[in-house]
């Protein structure tokens, strides 16, 4: 591996390039499957980064990414635990040592984070230090339950949390008073219609390093060989590659498939990263759907997304965590086809649809069509997801979903139940019922699904969709839950459902409603 | 301008002395150390069976596979193969027979950490299968125990329950914690010549990894440092488990003449090492209208997995908290100690207490729930009192006693009464959500009961310069000792705590430290540091009465510097001066707690020297469908004594109080039927994130504080009590699944309370309510 710093400039092929501290790194011949933790820790010797778990759920290696979003720039926390460093590409990358300032007085986040002592053994503080940078460089001050879902994915076993969430209010406070370096002033509502000046000069040089043609990089393993690493920026080259390589890993945002790497040890010697390609992209509402790219993360359709259905909003508020999602895409959820998968039971309920594609050829499959066995799904060699099409409901559609965990935050289901169906005339039309955690793959629930098709929406209906619940699953037992708690869950939120879409007037939730406002109405 | 103080005195909220490298990351953890060149990087390959014996290990692919510089198993090593403590029970690699899944068997060091990890998963080992047992209830049938039952009596138990008007008897169960440090285990050795190996060892017990060390090479304490600057937390994980890293670190160092790093995966520093000791608990109680027990027997079995570990002590300390705030004139206590082909449990904060604790509060809650009474009125009439009914279990007086003003004052400042009668309203009319509110007190003994550790050592070394090196035998995790114990000196001294350099645990500079545990840390760490600040400080005021002729009486430490006379000396100019006029400037400080000493067989004396006290009422939403719930409100008094510092102290409580809400929540340990734990990692292990905070959260220090016992400044421990706050937050639960049948049935809750035990007990309550209801029809009929 060559390392070299330079400015921007054309570059071959097969050399990545970004940002640190303000220079333009540019590297060659770096095994692919190296993550970007790793990378700092052991050839940059950047200690700063900690690992806490190597599978993206504690936070202790957050470090925030700048990149390109049209003529603007988006501060992204990710967990670099998981990440593979020739996603880098085209990126600015900050970690906890870049935020002191020339004159080495503390960021205002640092700053904030010693006064309310949010910080006792030290080891998670990199990390939460990380997560509130790209909050302070993101968004106005935000209330505490906003600062609780940035901090999702930051644990820490000391301080109990209460003054981290100080200091991340303290932070906004601090800002600039002019002397030193320290001054790097939080996100203001003003930013919202107008880069400033940094953010102008800072887009300058990303772009700088964009490329326009493949990235085609080749690094060693660990026992002599090569590994290869594509990362195409159309969706034609894309489907080249795939077509030639049917046997490389497709690569979204690696929340999946980092882990197969840091705690499976497995080799992954063809990756075709699809984070390039602008027409993945795509994020759009017509009359009659949401098309969301395959390369769109959950940060970016989770608005949109809640904006229809706020059940949705609420299961995306509450996977994995701000960093994970920022990474993560809907297609990688779709794709991996893990029976635990969170979209997969709403996006089957809303009937939603793939497009898949091969070559220049694509087909358009019903999502619950996909999924075969175990693991097992009709993806084609050769072929990849394009699009997750969404359908939009009719104004009298009701829809929930509900995720079930021990902890309410960052936390796999136990059980994942959607619902969709119309009322005419207080008759169950319609009626897609999905759960994920009852059986091998996200599965719908069809004996249920004709108990109450054509029904009144009533006690006995209820009582008889419980009971085909029971016939339709035969869920197992294991760490999240066990045969019988997933069978009661997944009865009772059937009895949720009804309550709330049936005009019960009780509370029916622990955690803020998003369809509170709604009820009865498009829920 | 003139300064009038100085920074960093006792009682100021000193920030953490390494805050600022911490934001920065520029503190440094073992893992950040810079590695001389040829470092090695070693895996340690595990077993894969709970029981069994093992016919054959086949190294040699290990051997062969790329990058792979050494291999050792149990015929390497050249000392003693073993980590245990008085019973040698805890090899560093299995040695014929494996007893639990995880358990070392070889190690492999390579020149990557990847490669090493790789390199572990080749091995081929056949085993000959031995009939596990997995469980507390199983071992209790086998009688399979790591060490003998103990027992402790007082009174006649028996008959007073039997003489009582009311008798309860039942048996609960509550799981086990994993410590969850951020910084997992490392052990990073570097070989010095002749045969001498530093380590640096994320531990709790340097001085203990320097033995183990040394036996495992075969060498003597003289020949082994072992350093540690900070952990990423520790929390009891660090206590006794780092040694088994550390000495195969030093193993594969001295046979390679390499640095060797021993860095665990999370997941394999989970599956190997200890945890908090889950329970099962069998319980008799007499008491009378009033609730007011008459007797009381408990029956203790914990999980003690494989080993003795520090099983002793730990499960003393639940029988010596099996009172926790309450009088019992008839008890007796009887406790097993668990062997299981699962995980040798160690310790974890509260070490044993908790548990302990948890078990009367049980017993008080049900107590109430029988005479359908307030739990909070059951719990007052059973405390101890102040003058009479203060004679523990174990036969120490309580002479502190701080519940008769924490408990009313959080009582009125927490409403308590007020948000009662609320929250019955509000189940009245909810269906679907349901509230509950408990309030539970904690008293806790400080000192190890183990009477030889409490002792501490400090050393201090003044520079011409004026400026400090402090070291003691304490080591920092988190907890803030290294800040306070400056302070301390600071105040002592009267100088700035910027001159003062707190420099890392170093077997080299203070011999034969304690483990820093039992909430002692600054108790102990912080007098021995007093004690040498206080010896310097006597000497430099001699010298300084010579050298500017004065009488001694005239000498003051001021406003960091020193006043002879009339005049006022910069503290540098002394200390120099000092140094020219040939004064030692470095001393030793010693302490040793005093009045403690008790008798190991009979469990009697004065194991403690005093008790910390608080108290929490915490409040609770569930979801009756689902089983989900959020805290809403917790209220905390506690009592610190005269708190060193009140911002580290806050911490402590607040970071003490989610850690044992997760041990009774969310933090669920989950073995399948081979005895594999599967929840190794925080994809599946949960414990508290930020929004599991409570919405409401008052935290306040007890006023009156001041400790009886003149310990550091007056102050008291404050490391593991607040942790037990947190059993109000199950008892919050357990009140608000009581709710679903009117408070008519006590719920079969157990720990943790996760939704899924929550919604269990529901359905449990329901089927009960049902039959019952079926009963009084029949009867009707
Ligand atoms: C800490 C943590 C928390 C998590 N929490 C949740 C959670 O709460 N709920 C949940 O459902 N999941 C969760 N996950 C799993 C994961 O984040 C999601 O499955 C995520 O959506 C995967 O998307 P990705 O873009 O990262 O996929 P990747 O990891 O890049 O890929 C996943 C799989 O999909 C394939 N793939 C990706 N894109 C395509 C494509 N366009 N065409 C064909 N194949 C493709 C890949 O080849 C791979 O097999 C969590 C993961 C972590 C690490
Ligand atoms: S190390 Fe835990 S999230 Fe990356
Ligand atoms: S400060 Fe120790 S984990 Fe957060």
């Amino acid at each position: 591996m060559t390392a070299t710093k330079q400015s921007g400039s054309a570059a071959p092929s097969d050399e990545i390039r970004f940002i640190l501290d303000g220079e333009v790194i540019s590297l060659r011949g770096i095994d692919p499957n190296t993550t970007v933790l790793n990378y700092l820790r052991e050839t940059l010797r950047r200690t700063g980064t900690k690992e806490g778990c190597a599978e993206g759920d504690c936070g202790a290696c957050t470090v925030v990414v700048g990149e390109l979003d049209g003529d603007r720039v988006r501060f992204r926390a990710i967990n670099s635990c998981i990440q593979f460093v020739p996603t880098l590409d085209g990126k600015q990358l900050f970690t906890v040592e870049s935020l002191r300032a020339p004159d080495g007085s503390l960021h205002p986040v640092q700053e904030a984070m010693v006064e309310c002592h949010g910080s006792q053994c030290g080891f998670c503080t990199p990390g939460f230090v990380m997560s509130l940078f790209a909050m302070y460089k993101s968004e106005p001050e935000p209330d505490r339950a906003r600062i609780n879902d940035i901090l999702a994915g930051n644990l820490c076993r000391c301080t109990g949390y209460r003054p981290i969430l100080d200091a991340a209010e303290r932070m906004y406070r601090l800002a600039s008073n002019g002397n030193g370096g320290g001054a790097d002033r939080p996100y203001a509502a003003s930013d919202a219609a107008q880069p400033s000046a940094a953010e102008r000069a800072m887009t300058e040089r990303l772009r700088a390093i964009q490329r326009t043609g493949r990235l085609a990089l080749t690094g060693p393993d660990l026992s002599g060989g090569q590994r290869t690493y594509y990362a195409p920026t159309t969706v034609a080259d894309l489907a080249d590659l795939v077509e030639t390589h049917p046997d490389a890993h497709i690569l979204a945002g690696g929340t999946d498939i980092g882990l197969w790497v840091t705690k499976s040890h497995m080799d992954l010697d063809a990756i075709i990263y699809l984070g390039n390609v602008e027409e993945l992209k795509v994020l759009e509402v017509d009359d009659s759907h949401i098309e969301i790219g395959a390369a769109v993360t959950i940060t970016d359709a989770h608005e949109l997304i809640g904006e229809h259905f706020p059940d949705m909003g609420e299961m995306y508020r509450r996977f994995a965590s701000p960093p994970i999602r920022n990474a993560a895409t809907i297609g990688g959820n779709v794709a991996n086809g893990s029976p635990i998968g969170d979209s997969m039971p709403g996006l089957i309920a809303l009937g939603a649809s793939l497009v898949l594609r091969r070559g220049a050829k694509t087909r358009e499959l019903p999502l619950d069509e996909f999924y075969l066995a175990y693991q097992k799904t009709a993806l084609e060699a050769g072929e990849f997801l394009e699009r997750v099409r969404l359908p939009l409901a009719p104004a009298d559609r009701h829809f929930r979903t509900y995720k079930i965990t021990k902890r309410f935050d960052q936390d796999i289901s136990a059980v994942c139940g959607a619902y969709s169906f119309r009322l005419e005339e207080n008759r169950l039309r319609d009626v897609r019922i999905c759960y994920g955690g009852m059986a091998a793959i996200p599965q719908r629930a069809s004996q249920c699904e004709t108990a109450l098709e054509g029904k009144p929406w009533n006690d006995s209906t209820l009582a008889a969709g419980m009971e085909a619940l029971d016939r339709d699953y035969a869920p197992i037992e294991d760490m999240r839950a066990s045969v019988e708690y997933r069978r009661l869950v997944t009865r009772n939120l059937l009895r949720k459902l009804f309550l709330e879409t049936s005009g019960w007037p009780g509370e029916t939730r622990v955690l803020e409603h998003p369809n509170r406002q709604g009820q009865g109405a498009r829920t | 301008m003139t300064k009038t103080t100085i920074n960093g005195r006792v009682g100021t909220p000193q920030p953490h002395e390494s805050a600022h490298l911490h934001v920065s990351g520029e503190a440094q953890y073992i893992d950040d150390l810079p590695e001389p060149i040829g470092t090695l990087h070693a895996a340690i390959g595990m077993s894969e069976r709970a029981h069994a014996r093992i016919r054959s290990i086949d190294l040699d692919p290990v051997r062969s596979a790329p990058g792979v510089v050494d291999v050792i198993a149990a015929g390497d090593v050249p000392g003693a193969n073993d980590i245990g403590g008085p019973v040698k029970d805890d090899p560093i690699f299995a040695d014929g027979l494996v007893q639990y899944v995880g358990q070392s068997v070889f190690a492999v060091a390579a020149i990557s950490v990847e490669h090493a990890r790789r390199a572990a998963r080749l091995a081929v080992i056949e085993y000959q299968d031995l009939e596990p047992i997995l469980d507390i209830d199983t071992a209790l049938e086998k009688q399979s125990f790591v060490l003998p039952t103990m027992t402790m009596v007082r009174g006649d138990a028996k008959k007073a329950i039997q003489r009582s008007p009311h008798r309860l008897r039942d048996r609960f169960r509550f799981g086990g914690q994993e410590q969850f440090y951020l910084e997992g285990h490392i052990a990073f050795a570097l070989p010095k010549e002749d045969g001498d190996m530093l380590v640096h060892s994320s531990s709790q017990h340097p001085s203990e990894v320097q033995h183990v060390v040394a036996h495992a090479l075969g060498k003597t304490a003289k020949d082994v440092v072992v350093e540690c600057r900070r952990m990423g937390g520790g929390f009891g994980g660090k206590e006794t488990q780092p040694a088994l890293f550390a000495s195969i670190a030093a193993l594969l160092a001295s046979r390679t003449g390499r640095a060797v790093k021993v860095r665990p995966d999370r997941d394999t520093d989970m599956v190997m090492t200890g945890k908090r000791h889950g329970y099962r608990v069998d319980y008799d109680v007499g008491f009378d209208e009033d609730g007011q027990i008459k007797g009381i027997e408990f029956v203790f079995a914990s999980r003690c997995g494989m080993s003795a570990d520090l099983s002793g002590p730990v499960n003393d300390r639940t029988m010596f908290h099996a009172d926790n705030a309450y009088y019992f004139e008839n008890v007796a206590i009887t406790s097993h100690r668990c062997k299981t082909n699962t995980v040798s449990n160690t310790a974890f904060r509260g070490f044993g207490g908790p548990q302990g604790m948890m078990a009367i509060e049980w017993v008080m809650d049900e107590i109430a729930r029988f005479l359908k009474a307030d739990p909070l009125d059951i719990r007052t009439r059973n405390f101890y009192g102040i003058g009479d009914r203060d004679i523990t279990p174990y036969r120490m007086k309580v002479e502190d006693n701080r519940l008769m003003d924490i408990v009313p004052e959080l009582e009125k400042t927490s409403d308590y009464r007020n948000r009662r009668r609320e929250i019955d309203e509000f189940n009245a009319s909810s269906e679907l959500l349901k509230k509950g509110i408990a309030l539970t007190p904690v008293k806790f003994g400080i000192s190890f009961t183990a009477t030889h550790y409490n002792q501490a050592g400090a050393l201090i070394l003044i520079y011409s310069d004026g400026t400090l090196q402090l070291n003691h035998g304490g080591t920092e995790m988190g907890q803030g000792l290294f800040t306070k114990v400056a302070q301390v000196v600071a105040e002592e001294l009267q100088i700035d705590i910027g001159r003062i350099r707190c420099t890392p645990s170093d077997t080299a500079r203070v011999p034969n430290a304690s483990a820093t545990a039992a909430s002692s840390g600054s108790d102990l760490n912080g007098m021995a540091a007093q004690a040498a600040a206080r010896t310097l400080k006597e000497r430099l005021a001699k010298f300084a009465a010579a050298e500017y002729g004065v009488a001694p009486e005239q000498v003051e430490f001021r406003d960091d510097h020193v006043h002879v006379g009339d005049e006022k000396v910069p503290f540098a100019e002394l200390t120099n001066r000092a140094w020219l006029g040939r004064v030692s400037l470095s001393a030793t400080g010693f302490y040793k707690t005093p009045k403690i000493h008790y008798d190991r067989s009979t469990l009697t004396g004065r194991p403690f020297y005093y008790f910390a006290y608080g108290a929490a009422v915490s409040e609770v939403v569930i979801d009756v469908l689902t089983g989900e719930y959020k805290v809403a409100r917790v209220d905390i008094l506690h009592d610190v004594g005269e708190s060193l510092n009140p911002a580290i102290d806050m911490g402590q409580i607040e970071g003490g109080f989610i850690q044992g809400m997760g041990w009774l929540t969310t933090e669920e340990l989950w073995w399948n039927a081979k005895g594999e734990l599967q929840t190794h990692a925080p994809s599946t292990y949960k414990i508290p994130v930020a929004s599991d905070m409570p919405e409401v959260f008052n935290v306040q220090l007890l006023r009156s504080g001041r400790n009886n016992e003149p310990t550091i400044h007056r102050s008291k421990a404050v490391g593991e009590p607040p942790l037990m706050l947190a059993i109000s937050v199950f008892h919050a639960i357990k009140d608000a699944v009581a709710s679903v049948g009117r408070q008519r049935l006590s719920p079969r809750l157990s720990g943790p309370a996760t939704p899924e035990e929550v919604l269990m007990a529901i359905e449990d309550l329901n089927r009960r309510l049902a039959a019952e209801n079926g009963r009084t029809s029949q009867g009707v009929a």
